[in-house]
């Protein structure tokens, strides 16, 4: 019997346990040398694991009596946030080694959020939801925070800490309210009492309460205000994990519970979800113009293209969650070369993050700010690009919802916030003359960012088969 | 006679309580860290009220592990916290203002 449940949860437990032996080895050893060898294995095994998932599982396969679900839904999530995380730290590696910060705790601390992360996606009662999402939340504190002697890191992670506990606390009340009210922590036990029609009030304030605290994770207004400090504070690699995987987990994990503990009461919460997107999609819009932070302007960005997401999730429907899903498989790519263009932004080995150095630069490299501008269009929705597509999937699905005011709401505010990213195109393209970038290139980020823009280009023919695979995920999740 | 709603209503109470002590210290970081406590245990009381209500013992389990976890989350706030006042110097709430936001 537990050898079954286990086997379930095998691939959580192998990297919970290599972490956990890579930390014992690397306190054993040579500390300092352990960091570069520990990314690389990290982000191998995390890329084997994503890997064997999404090539051998198959099947619902429930363990540890309903606590955790290993369904296509979540094995989604888990290959995009595994291959994700795997990449941002190959990426990250090169920037964090030449400014010493390259500790070995790094890349476990980022595998033991990774566990986190997959815990939620699978997460079958609000036990396991809570203990996902705090191991999550846990590992991401101490890493924005890892520069341990700069002002802005330590004081991002301590906003962090603070208002992310501030959002594990108001989930915590609800999850305690859903308790006492439906008489159960498991999802198949709430969404037998959540049934449409006869929500009670203590259930209902449960309910607002978990979106709440959920809102806070994938950053939607009005819950977002902790997002540009920590991305602008921590390093910049942690910038670019934050930006990718822990906003794939959060939104799997805000899809489960809406669908597995509450699918039979949707017009209860879809109202609460479409009034989030429609004021993240606004204010990541209309906050991001005044940037000059490039950071902080992919902080703004990424607060919209929640709302973007959430809109797939206000039509409650199995169409809606795959074009989420879509959506989000999307985003974590377009941000991975986004992050790589932004590493590779340097003055005299140092980092730079202002836009208007960006000035003139397609004439210096013209191959990057190729990529880069594909990867802006792709941001901002322009047509050709697979960005476009992404955004289409998710205003179709909140149309055929009955969403159609969400779907125009939508539409100009993706027009507001093309402007900010047409913006860094004039800069490299028609800029004024000023102090030039490095012309470093490393290979790796080289490689990122040409991939990436490439995938944006190359994905409108078939999506690489994300779009069935979606389909799948999102049909065994919605019943 | 002391029913569910006494101890519910003590638990949002504190529970708000936590929220204000959040929002509108002015002073000193520990006391923020003081208010997410404060909140974590309100929850507690709420799980352990539902619990014996229901006649079911999931609440009480689900309360260890939040408090477990209540106390993993008040060393890393600490350990942050040191790294700050070492960079910083100082802990009251309005100096966390070197990003503006």
């Amino acid at each position: 019997m537990i050898q079954a449940d286990l086997n379930v949860i095998l691939p959580e437990l192998i990297l919970a346990v290599y972490a956990m032996i890579a930390l014992l080895l690397a306190v054993y050893s040579t500390k300092d040398k352990m960091g570069p060898l520990l990314v690389w294995s990290t982000a191998g095994l995390m890329a084997l694991l994503a890997l064997w998932i999404a090539g051998s599982g198959s099947g619902n396969n429930v363990a540890f009596g309903g606590m955790f679900v290993d369904d296509g839904f979540s094995r989604f999530a888990k290959v995009t946030i595994l291959l994700s995380a795997a990449a941002v730290l190959v990426m990250g590696q090169d920037y964090m080694a030449r400014r010493g910060m390259l500790q070995f705790e790094y890349p476990l601390l980022v595998s033991l959020s990774v566990v986190g992360m997959m815990m939620m996606v699978s997460a079958g009662d609000l036990m396991s939801l809570y203990m996902g999402l705090e191991l999550q939340s846990l590992a991401l504190y101490v890493v924005a925070s890892m520069r341990r002697d700069s002002v802005k890191s330590t004081e991002a992670g301590l906003k962090y800490f603070v208002l992310g506990a501030l959002s594990s606390g108001l989930l915590l009340y609800g999850a305690s309210l859903v308790y006492g009210f439906a008489g159960t922590t498991k999802f198949e036990g709430i969404i037998q009492v959540a049934q449409h029609g006869e929500v009670s009030v203590g259930l209902l304030f449960g309910i607002v309460f978990l979106i709440s605290g959920m809102a806070f994770k994938v950053s939607a207004v009005p819950f977002h205000m902790w997002t540009p400090d920590v991305y602008e504070g921590a390093p910049t690699p942690v910038t670019a994990f934050f930006a990718t995987a822990p906003k794939m987990a959060a939104m799997g994990l805000f899809a489960r519970v809406m669908h597995d503990a509450f699918g039979n009461a949707v017009s209860d919460w879809s109202q609460i979800i479409a009034l989030l997107s429609v004021a993240s999609m606004f204010l990541g819009a209309v906050a991001a113009i005044g940037q000059t932070n490039i950071k902080r302007l992919m902080a703004y960005s990424s607060i919209a293209h929640m709302g973007f997401a959430l809109m797939g999730l206000a039509a409650g429907t199995v169409f809606g969650v795959q074009a989420m899903l879509i959506y989000m498989a999307i985003y974590v790519t377009m941000n991975v070369g986004t992050f790589a263009f932004i590493l590779m932004m340097e003055k005299d080995g140092k980092p730079v993050t202002d836009i208007a150095s960006l000035n003139l630069y397609s004439r210096r490299e013209p191959g990057k700010a190729l990529a880069m501008l594909v990867l802006l269009f792709s941001l901002s929705g322009v047509p050709p690009m697979l960005g476009f597509f992404g955004k289409f999937y998710v205003l179709r699905a909140a149309y055929d919802a009955g969403l159609a005011w969400l779907a125009i709401a939508g539409v100009v505010a993706s027009v507001i916030g093309a402007f900010y990213y047409l913006r860094i195109v004039y800069y490299m393209y028609f800029g004024e003359e000023g102090d030039e970038l490095d012309r470093n290139s490393s290979p790796v980020l080289w490689g990122f960012l040409m991939a990436s823009a490439a995938v944006m280009v190359l994905g409108i023919i078939n999506m690489f088969g994300v779009e069935g695979a979606a389909a799948a995920a999102a049909a065994t999740l919605v019943n | 006679m002391i029913g569910i709603e006494h101890y519910l209503t003590v638990a949002a109470t504190l529970f708000v309580i936590g929220i204000f002590g959040l929002f509108l210290n002015r002073k000193n970081v520990i006391i923020l860290l003081m208010s997410i406590e404060l909140m974590l245990l309100a929850v507690n009381i709420n799980l352990v009220a539902f619990s014996s209500f229901l006649g079911d013992l999931v609440g009480q389990v689900f309360t260890l592990f939040v408090l477990t976890v209540a106390a993993a989350e008040a060393a890393i706030g600490l350990a942050i916290l040191v790294c700050f006042f070492r960079n910083r110097g100082t802990i009251d709430v309005e100096d966390i203002s070197v990003m503006k936001g």
